[in-house]
Protein backbone atom coordinates (compact mmCIF):
# COMPACT_ATOMS: atom_id res chain seq x y z
CA UNK A 1 0.00 0.00 0.00
CA UNK A 2 1.10 3.54 -0.68
CA UNK A 3 2.67 5.03 2.42
CA UNK A 4 1.81 8.57 1.39
CA UNK A 5 -1.85 8.52 0.51
CA UNK A 6 -2.90 4.97 1.35
CA UNK A 7 -4.03 4.15 -2.16
CA UNK A 8 -3.75 0.58 -3.31
CA UNK A 9 -4.74 -1.67 -6.13
CA UNK A 10 -8.00 -3.51 -6.59
CA UNK A 11 -11.48 -3.03 -5.22
CA UNK A 12 -12.73 -0.76 -8.01
CA UNK A 13 -16.43 -1.11 -8.62
CA UNK A 14 -18.40 0.52 -11.39
CA UNK A 15 -22.15 0.49 -10.97
CA UNK A 16 -23.89 -1.90 -13.34
CA UNK A 17 -20.80 -3.99 -13.90
CA UNK A 18 -20.23 -7.35 -12.29
CA UNK A 19 -17.50 -7.00 -9.68
CA UNK A 20 -14.32 -8.71 -10.71
CA UNK A 21 -15.16 -8.32 -14.38
CA UNK A 22 -12.66 -5.53 -14.78
CA UNK A 23 -9.39 -5.43 -12.94
CA UNK A 24 -7.99 -2.14 -11.79
CA UNK A 25 -5.33 -1.02 -12.11
CA UNK A 26 -5.14 -2.43 -15.59
CA UNK A 27 -1.73 -4.06 -15.10
CA UNK A 28 -2.34 -7.81 -15.06
CA UNK A 29 -1.19 -9.44 -11.86
CA UNK A 30 0.68 -12.24 -13.55
CA UNK A 31 4.07 -11.62 -15.10
CA UNK A 32 4.42 -10.41 -18.69
CA UNK A 33 3.28 -12.64 -21.52
CA UNK A 34 6.02 -14.85 -22.87
CA UNK A 35 5.45 -14.42 -26.56
CA UNK A 36 9.14 -14.57 -27.41
CA UNK A 37 11.48 -17.54 -27.55
CA UNK A 38 13.67 -18.28 -24.60
CA UNK A 39 17.29 -18.97 -25.14
CA UNK A 40 18.27 -21.44 -22.46
CA UNK A 41 21.91 -20.47 -22.50
CA UNK A 42 20.84 -16.97 -21.72
CA UNK A 43 18.71 -18.18 -18.86
CA UNK A 44 21.61 -20.06 -17.45
CA UNK A 45 23.68 -16.92 -17.68
CA UNK A 46 21.10 -14.95 -15.75
CA UNK A 47 21.34 -17.28 -12.81
CA UNK A 48 25.10 -17.51 -12.93
CA UNK A 49 25.49 -13.74 -12.77
CA UNK A 50 23.15 -12.09 -10.30
CA UNK A 51 22.52 -8.38 -10.83
CA UNK A 52 25.73 -6.53 -9.98
CA UNK A 53 25.64 -4.50 -6.82
CA UNK A 54 26.68 -1.00 -7.89
CA UNK A 55 28.07 1.15 -5.07
CA UNK A 56 25.95 4.22 -4.47
CA UNK A 57 28.69 6.65 -5.48
CA UNK A 58 29.20 4.81 -8.76
CA UNK A 59 25.50 5.01 -9.50
CA UNK A 60 25.56 8.69 -8.64
CA UNK A 61 28.44 9.21 -11.04
CA UNK A 62 26.40 7.68 -13.78
CA UNK A 63 23.51 10.05 -13.34
CA UNK A 64 24.85 13.23 -14.96
CA UNK A 65 25.71 11.34 -18.12
CA UNK A 66 22.09 10.40 -18.73
CA UNK A 67 21.01 13.65 -20.31
CA UNK A 68 24.19 13.88 -22.34
CA UNK A 69 23.33 10.57 -23.94
CA UNK A 70 19.97 11.86 -25.09
CA UNK A 71 20.79 11.86 -28.78
CA UNK A 72 22.23 8.34 -28.74
CA UNK A 73 20.94 5.15 -30.28
CA UNK A 74 18.25 3.05 -28.65
CA UNK A 75 20.52 0.24 -27.57
CA UNK A 76 23.76 0.63 -25.65
CA UNK A 77 25.78 -2.51 -25.19
CA UNK A 78 28.26 -2.42 -22.38
CA UNK A 79 27.47 1.10 -21.23
CA UNK A 80 26.86 2.39 -17.75
CA UNK A 81 26.51 -0.25 -15.10
CA UNK A 82 27.27 -2.98 -17.59
CA UNK A 83 30.92 -1.94 -17.31
CA UNK A 84 30.92 -4.20 -14.28
CA UNK A 85 30.93 -7.13 -16.69
CA UNK A 86 33.58 -8.08 -19.19
CA UNK A 87 32.45 -6.50 -22.47
CA UNK A 88 31.06 -8.98 -24.95
CA UNK A 89 30.40 -11.67 -22.36
CA UNK A 90 27.47 -10.04 -20.64
CA UNK A 91 23.91 -10.45 -21.86
CA UNK A 92 22.99 -7.26 -20.07
CA UNK A 93 22.30 -4.30 -22.30
CA UNK A 94 21.15 -0.76 -21.86
CA UNK A 95 17.88 0.34 -23.37
CA UNK A 96 16.99 3.99 -23.66
CA UNK A 97 13.24 4.43 -23.62
CA UNK A 98 12.44 7.95 -22.31
CA UNK A 99 8.81 7.11 -21.67
CA UNK A 100 6.49 9.09 -19.51
CA UNK A 101 5.42 7.11 -16.46
CA UNK A 102 1.84 8.27 -16.94
CA UNK A 103 1.85 7.43 -20.66
CA UNK A 104 -0.54 4.51 -20.17
CA UNK A 105 -3.09 6.71 -18.43
CA UNK A 106 -2.52 9.50 -20.95
CA UNK A 107 -3.22 7.05 -23.78
CA UNK A 108 -6.59 6.12 -22.29
CA UNK A 109 -7.27 9.82 -21.64
CA UNK A 110 -6.60 10.64 -25.30
CA UNK A 111 -9.09 7.93 -26.34
CA UNK A 112 -11.71 9.38 -23.97
CA UNK A 113 -11.04 12.91 -25.27
CA UNK A 114 -11.49 11.79 -28.90
CA UNK A 115 -14.64 9.86 -28.02
CA UNK A 116 -16.10 12.95 -26.32
CA UNK A 117 -15.02 15.30 -29.12
CA UNK A 118 -16.64 13.08 -31.77
CA UNK A 119 -19.93 13.39 -29.91
CA UNK A 120 -19.77 17.11 -29.14
CA UNK A 121 -19.77 16.40 -25.41
CA UNK A 122 -18.22 18.99 -23.09
CA UNK A 123 -16.56 17.26 -20.14
CA UNK A 124 -15.27 18.70 -16.87
CA UNK A 125 -13.22 16.99 -14.17
CA UNK A 126 -14.25 18.47 -10.82
CA UNK A 127 -11.63 18.21 -8.10
CA UNK A 128 -11.61 19.42 -4.50
CA UNK A 129 -11.15 18.43 -0.88
CA UNK A 130 -13.87 16.29 0.67
CA UNK A 131 -16.74 18.45 1.88
CA UNK A 132 -16.24 21.45 -0.40
CA UNK A 133 -19.79 21.02 -1.68
CA UNK A 134 -19.11 19.43 -5.07
CA UNK A 135 -22.20 17.25 -5.06
CA UNK A 136 -24.51 20.05 -3.86
CA UNK A 137 -23.11 22.32 -6.57
CA UNK A 138 -23.66 19.61 -9.20
CA UNK A 139 -27.24 19.01 -8.08
CA UNK A 140 -27.99 22.75 -8.20
CA UNK A 141 -26.27 23.09 -11.59
CA UNK A 142 -28.42 20.27 -13.00
CA UNK A 143 -31.57 21.94 -11.65
CA UNK A 144 -30.64 25.35 -13.09
CA UNK A 145 -29.67 23.99 -16.49
CA UNK A 146 -33.15 22.52 -16.67
CA UNK A 147 -34.62 19.81 -18.82
CA UNK A 148 -33.41 21.28 -22.11
CA UNK A 149 -29.78 20.58 -21.33
CA UNK A 150 -28.65 16.98 -21.10
CA UNK A 151 -26.27 16.46 -18.20
CA UNK A 152 -24.51 13.21 -17.28
CA UNK A 153 -22.48 12.67 -14.15
CA UNK A 154 -19.67 10.28 -13.25
CA UNK A 155 -19.25 10.12 -9.48
CA UNK A 156 -15.98 8.97 -7.94
CA UNK A 157 -15.82 7.98 -4.29
CA UNK A 158 -13.97 5.40 -2.28
CA UNK A 159 -17.20 3.74 -1.17
CA UNK A 160 -21.02 4.07 -1.35
CA UNK A 161 -23.23 5.23 -4.21
CA UNK A 162 -24.83 8.00 -2.11
CA UNK A 163 -23.58 10.77 -4.38
CA UNK A 164 -24.84 9.13 -7.57
CA UNK A 165 -28.24 8.76 -5.90
CA UNK A 166 -28.26 12.47 -5.00
CA UNK A 167 -27.48 13.36 -8.62
CA UNK A 168 -30.18 11.03 -9.95
CA UNK A 169 -32.64 12.68 -7.55
CA UNK A 170 -31.67 16.02 -9.12
CA UNK A 171 -32.71 14.61 -12.50
CA UNK A 172 -29.52 13.55 -14.30
CA UNK A 173 -28.29 10.08 -15.23
CA UNK A 174 -25.30 9.25 -13.04
CA UNK A 175 -22.88 6.39 -12.58
CA UNK A 176 -20.86 5.73 -9.47
CA UNK A 177 -17.28 4.51 -9.53
CA UNK A 178 -16.01 3.21 -6.22
CA UNK A 179 -12.24 3.31 -6.24
CA UNK A 180 -11.96 1.02 -3.22
CA UNK A 181 -8.55 1.78 -1.80
CA UNK A 182 -7.63 4.12 -4.67
CA UNK A 183 -7.29 7.84 -4.13
CA UNK A 184 -8.22 9.11 -7.60
CA UNK A 185 -10.08 8.27 -10.79
CA UNK A 186 -7.97 7.26 -13.78
CA UNK A 187 -8.74 7.50 -17.48
CA UNK A 188 -9.38 3.77 -17.86
CA UNK A 189 -12.07 3.79 -15.14
CA UNK A 190 -13.73 6.79 -16.77
CA UNK A 191 -13.63 5.13 -20.20
CA UNK A 192 -15.44 2.11 -18.77
CA UNK A 193 -17.96 4.34 -17.03
CA UNK A 194 -18.64 6.21 -20.30
CA UNK A 195 -19.50 2.95 -22.05
CA UNK A 196 -21.95 2.18 -19.30
CA UNK A 197 -23.41 5.69 -19.03
CA UNK A 198 -23.55 6.20 -22.82
CA UNK A 199 -24.06 10.00 -22.76
CA UNK A 200 -26.02 11.57 -25.62
CA UNK A 201 -24.37 13.77 -28.27
CA UNK A 202 -24.01 17.49 -27.47
CA UNK A 203 -24.46 16.90 -23.75
CA UNK A 204 -22.55 18.02 -20.66
CA UNK A 205 -20.47 15.45 -18.77
CA UNK A 206 -19.47 16.28 -15.21
CA UNK A 207 -16.91 13.98 -13.59
CA UNK A 208 -16.80 14.38 -9.83
CA UNK A 209 -13.41 13.10 -8.79
CA UNK A 210 -12.57 11.57 -5.42
CA UNK A 211 -12.35 14.29 -2.75
CA UNK A 212 -8.59 14.73 -2.72
CA UNK A 213 -6.49 17.74 -3.71
CA UNK A 214 -3.30 15.76 -4.27
CA UNK A 215 -3.52 12.67 -6.45
CA UNK A 216 -6.17 13.55 -9.07
CA UNK A 217 -3.94 16.42 -10.27
CA UNK A 218 -1.66 14.04 -12.17
CA UNK A 219 -4.31 11.93 -13.87
CA UNK A 220 -5.79 13.23 -17.11
CA UNK A 221 -9.23 11.70 -17.67
CA UNK A 222 -9.82 13.15 -21.15
CA UNK A 223 -11.74 16.17 -19.85
CA UNK A 224 -11.77 19.62 -21.47
CA UNK A 225 -10.83 21.30 -18.18
CA UNK A 226 -10.05 20.45 -14.60
CA UNK A 227 -12.15 22.60 -12.29
CA UNK A 228 -10.82 23.05 -8.74
CA UNK A 229 -13.53 23.75 -6.20
CA UNK A 230 -12.55 25.58 -3.04
CA UNK A 231 -15.08 26.50 -0.38
CA UNK A 232 -14.58 29.66 1.66
CA UNK A 233 -14.65 27.61 4.88
CA UNK A 234 -11.32 26.02 3.94
CA UNK A 235 -8.69 28.76 4.17
CA UNK A 236 -7.30 31.11 1.57
CA UNK A 237 -3.85 29.49 1.48
CA UNK A 238 -5.11 26.17 0.09
CA UNK A 239 -3.77 26.89 -3.43
CA UNK A 240 -0.30 27.25 -1.89
CA UNK A 241 -0.66 24.10 0.20
CA UNK A 242 -1.78 22.00 -2.79
CA UNK A 243 -0.07 23.74 -5.71
CA UNK A 244 -0.13 20.82 -8.15
CA UNK A 245 -3.90 20.77 -8.25
CA UNK A 246 -4.27 24.50 -8.79
CA UNK A 247 -1.57 24.38 -11.45
CA UNK A 248 -3.45 21.61 -13.28
CA UNK A 249 -6.85 23.33 -13.09
CA UNK A 250 -8.04 25.87 -15.66
CA UNK A 251 -10.90 27.09 -13.51
CA UNK A 252 -11.30 27.66 -9.78
CA UNK A 253 -14.76 27.85 -8.26
CA UNK A 254 -14.89 29.62 -4.94
CA UNK A 255 -18.01 28.16 -3.32
CA UNK A 256 -20.21 28.78 -0.28
CA UNK A 257 -19.76 32.57 -0.60
CA UNK A 258 -23.06 33.04 1.27
CA UNK A 259 -21.03 32.18 4.40
CA UNK A 260 -18.45 34.94 3.86
CA UNK A 261 -20.07 37.34 6.31
CA UNK A 262 -19.55 34.79 9.12
CA UNK A 263 -15.89 34.17 8.28
CA UNK A 264 -12.53 35.96 8.15
CA UNK A 265 -11.87 34.52 4.69
CA UNK A 266 -10.12 37.04 2.43
CA UNK A 267 -11.32 36.42 -1.13
CA UNK A 268 -8.68 38.65 -2.74
CA UNK A 269 -5.83 36.92 -0.94
CA UNK A 270 -7.21 33.52 -1.96
CA UNK A 271 -7.45 34.52 -5.64
CA UNK A 272 -3.95 36.07 -5.49
CA UNK A 273 -2.63 32.79 -4.05
CA UNK A 274 -4.27 30.81 -6.85
CA UNK A 275 -2.75 33.16 -9.45
CA UNK A 276 0.68 32.74 -7.84
CA UNK A 277 0.45 29.06 -8.74
CA UNK A 278 -1.37 29.48 -12.02
CA UNK A 279 -1.40 32.99 -13.56
CA UNK A 280 -4.01 31.93 -16.15
CA UNK A 281 -6.60 30.37 -13.83
CA UNK A 282 -10.18 31.57 -14.31
CA UNK A 283 -11.99 32.27 -11.03
CA UNK A 284 -15.75 32.22 -10.42
CA UNK A 285 -17.37 32.94 -7.04
CA UNK A 286 -20.70 31.38 -6.24
CA UNK A 287 -23.03 29.85 -3.72
CA UNK A 288 -25.26 26.95 -4.69
CA UNK A 289 -27.38 27.63 -1.61
CA UNK A 290 -28.16 31.34 -2.08
CA UNK A 291 -27.76 31.21 -5.86
CA UNK A 292 -25.24 34.08 -5.94
CA UNK A 293 -22.90 33.81 -8.90
CA UNK A 294 -24.64 30.70 -10.26
CA UNK A 295 -25.73 32.60 -13.38
CA UNK A 296 -22.11 33.26 -14.42
CA UNK A 297 -21.22 29.61 -13.89
CA UNK A 298 -24.24 28.41 -15.89
CA UNK A 299 -23.49 30.92 -18.68
CA UNK A 300 -19.91 29.72 -18.88
CA UNK A 301 -21.04 26.07 -19.07
CA UNK A 302 -23.52 26.82 -21.87
CA UNK A 303 -20.91 28.79 -23.81
CA UNK A 304 -18.34 26.01 -23.57
CA UNK A 305 -20.95 23.36 -24.47
CA UNK A 306 -21.77 25.41 -27.52
CA UNK A 307 -18.09 25.42 -28.54
CA UNK A 308 -17.86 21.64 -28.13
CA UNK A 309 -20.97 21.20 -30.28
CA UNK A 310 -19.52 23.48 -32.95
CA UNK A 311 -16.31 21.44 -33.07
CA UNK A 312 -18.39 18.31 -33.72
CA UNK A 313 -20.54 20.04 -36.36
CA UNK A 314 -17.49 21.32 -38.21
CA UNK A 315 -15.99 17.84 -38.19
CA UNK A 316 -19.25 16.35 -39.51
CA UNK A 317 -19.41 19.03 -42.23
CA UNK A 318 -15.81 18.32 -43.20
CA UNK A 319 -16.53 14.58 -43.48
CA UNK A 320 -19.66 15.28 -45.56
CA UNK A 321 -17.59 17.42 -47.92
CA UNK A 322 -15.11 14.57 -48.29
CA UNK A 323 -17.92 12.14 -49.09
CA UNK A 324 -19.38 14.58 -51.64
CA UNK A 325 -15.96 14.98 -53.28
CA UNK A 326 -15.52 11.20 -53.45
CA UNK A 327 -19.02 10.72 -54.88
CA UNK A 328 -18.22 13.33 -57.50
CA UNK A 329 -15.09 11.45 -58.51
CA UNK A 330 -17.05 8.20 -58.66
CA UNK A 331 -19.67 9.78 -60.93
CA UNK A 332 -17.02 11.17 -63.23
CA UNK A 333 -15.69 7.65 -63.74
CA UNK A 334 -18.98 5.99 -64.61
CA UNK B 1 1.29 11.44 -4.03
CA UNK B 2 -0.20 8.32 -5.59
CA UNK B 3 3.20 6.65 -5.69
CA UNK B 4 1.56 3.22 -5.81
CA UNK B 5 -0.20 3.98 -9.10
CA UNK B 6 3.03 5.36 -10.51
CA UNK B 7 4.93 2.23 -9.46
CA UNK B 8 2.27 0.07 -11.14
CA UNK B 9 2.61 2.22 -14.25
CA UNK B 10 6.39 1.84 -14.29
CA UNK B 11 6.28 -1.95 -13.99
CA UNK B 12 3.65 -2.17 -16.72
CA UNK B 13 5.78 0.06 -18.91
CA UNK B 14 8.71 -2.32 -18.35
CA UNK B 15 6.53 -5.30 -19.31
CA UNK B 16 5.43 -3.57 -22.52
CA UNK B 17 9.03 -2.73 -23.36
CA UNK B 18 10.06 -6.34 -22.66
CA UNK B 19 7.72 -7.50 -25.41
CA UNK B 20 8.71 -4.76 -27.83
CA UNK B 21 12.48 -5.02 -27.33
CA UNK B 22 12.76 -8.69 -26.46
CA UNK B 23 14.24 -8.89 -23.00
CA UNK B 24 13.18 -10.98 -20.03
CA UNK B 25 14.83 -9.38 -17.01
CA UNK B 26 15.31 -5.81 -15.87
CA UNK B 27 18.33 -5.24 -13.66
CA UNK B 28 18.46 -1.49 -13.28
CA UNK B 29 16.10 1.35 -14.09
CA UNK B 30 16.90 5.06 -14.29
CA UNK B 31 13.94 7.27 -13.56
CA UNK B 32 13.94 10.94 -14.40
CA UNK B 33 11.84 12.75 -11.82
CA UNK B 34 11.34 16.50 -11.98
CA UNK B 35 11.79 18.62 -8.89
CA UNK B 36 8.23 19.90 -9.36
CA UNK B 37 6.61 16.56 -10.23
CA UNK B 38 5.21 16.13 -6.73
CA UNK B 39 6.75 12.69 -6.36
CA UNK B 40 8.41 11.58 -3.17
CA UNK B 41 11.37 9.47 -4.31
CA UNK B 42 11.52 7.49 -1.07
CA UNK B 43 7.84 6.56 -1.20
CA UNK B 44 8.13 5.64 -4.86
CA UNK B 45 11.18 3.45 -4.14
CA UNK B 46 9.21 1.67 -1.42
CA UNK B 47 6.24 1.08 -3.74
CA UNK B 48 8.48 -0.12 -6.57
CA UNK B 49 10.03 -2.64 -4.25
CA UNK B 50 6.58 -4.05 -3.43
CA UNK B 51 5.10 -3.86 -6.93
CA UNK B 52 8.08 -5.32 -8.79
CA UNK B 53 8.08 -8.54 -6.75
CA UNK B 54 7.45 -11.62 -8.92
CA UNK B 55 7.70 -9.56 -12.10
CA UNK B 56 10.49 -9.22 -14.64
CA UNK B 57 11.88 -6.41 -12.47
CA UNK B 58 12.09 -8.44 -9.28
CA UNK B 59 15.16 -7.27 -7.39
CA UNK B 60 15.95 -4.51 -9.89
CA UNK B 61 17.76 -1.38 -8.73
CA UNK B 62 15.91 1.86 -9.28
CA UNK B 63 17.92 5.05 -9.65
CA UNK B 64 16.31 8.45 -9.32
CA UNK B 65 17.68 11.29 -11.41
CA UNK B 66 16.30 14.59 -10.12
CA UNK B 67 15.60 17.16 -12.85
CA UNK B 68 15.80 20.82 -11.77
CA UNK B 69 12.68 22.99 -11.86
CA UNK B 70 12.56 25.72 -14.49
CA UNK B 71 9.97 28.40 -15.12
CA UNK B 72 9.30 31.21 -17.55
CA UNK B 73 8.84 34.55 -15.83
CA UNK B 74 6.23 36.59 -17.69
CA UNK B 75 7.50 39.82 -16.12
CA UNK B 76 11.20 39.28 -16.96
CA UNK B 77 10.52 37.35 -20.19
CA UNK B 78 13.18 34.81 -19.43
CA UNK B 79 13.80 31.34 -18.02
CA UNK B 80 14.50 31.14 -14.31
CA UNK B 81 15.29 28.35 -11.83
CA UNK B 82 12.52 27.55 -9.34
CA UNK B 83 12.28 24.92 -6.64
CA UNK B 84 8.51 24.92 -5.96
CA UNK B 85 5.40 25.76 -7.94
CA UNK B 86 4.70 28.86 -5.88
CA UNK B 87 8.27 30.21 -5.95
CA UNK B 88 8.64 33.85 -6.89
CA UNK B 89 10.91 34.78 -9.78
CA UNK B 90 14.45 34.98 -8.30
CA UNK B 91 15.14 38.04 -10.48
CA UNK B 92 12.09 40.26 -10.03
CA UNK B 93 10.32 38.70 -7.03
CA UNK B 94 6.98 38.49 -8.84
CA UNK B 95 4.83 35.39 -8.97
CA UNK B 96 4.16 35.34 -12.69
CA UNK B 97 6.24 32.24 -13.26
CA UNK B 98 4.98 29.38 -15.40
CA UNK B 99 6.62 25.99 -15.04
CA UNK B 100 8.44 24.99 -18.23
CA UNK B 101 10.54 22.04 -17.03
CA UNK B 102 11.02 19.92 -13.95
CA UNK B 103 7.47 18.54 -13.73
CA UNK B 104 8.20 15.41 -15.76
CA UNK B 105 8.20 11.77 -14.63
CA UNK B 106 9.92 9.49 -17.08
CA UNK B 107 11.60 6.12 -17.32
CA UNK B 108 14.72 7.11 -19.20
CA UNK B 109 16.99 4.09 -19.32
CA UNK B 110 17.09 0.40 -18.47
CA UNK B 111 19.71 -2.25 -18.01
CA UNK B 112 18.14 -5.45 -19.24
CA UNK B 113 19.02 -8.96 -20.27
Amino acid sequence: MCTVCGCSKGNVKIEGRAPGGVKFPYRPHHAHAHDHDHDHDRHHHVHAHPAPAIPAEQAAEHQPTLSQQAGGAALHYGQGAAHAHAPGLSQARMVKIEQDILSKNDGYAAQNRQWLRDRGIFALNLVSSPGSGKTSLLAETIRQLGRDTLVYVVEGDQQTSNDAERIRAAGAPAIQINTGKGCHLDAHMVGQALEQLNPADDSLLLIENVGNLVCPAAFDLGEAHKVAILSVTEGEDKPLKYPDMFAAADVMLLTKIDLLRHLDFDVDVCIANARRINPKIKVLQLSSKSGDGMDLWIDWLLLEMNDAQLVKQREVARLRQQIAALEQRLQERS
Amino acid sequence: MHEMSLAEGIVQLLEDQAKAQDFSRVRQVWLSIGELAGVEAEALAFCLDVVSRDTLADGARFHFVRQPGTGWCLACSQSVAIHARFDACPLCGKHQVQVTAGDEMRVSELEVE
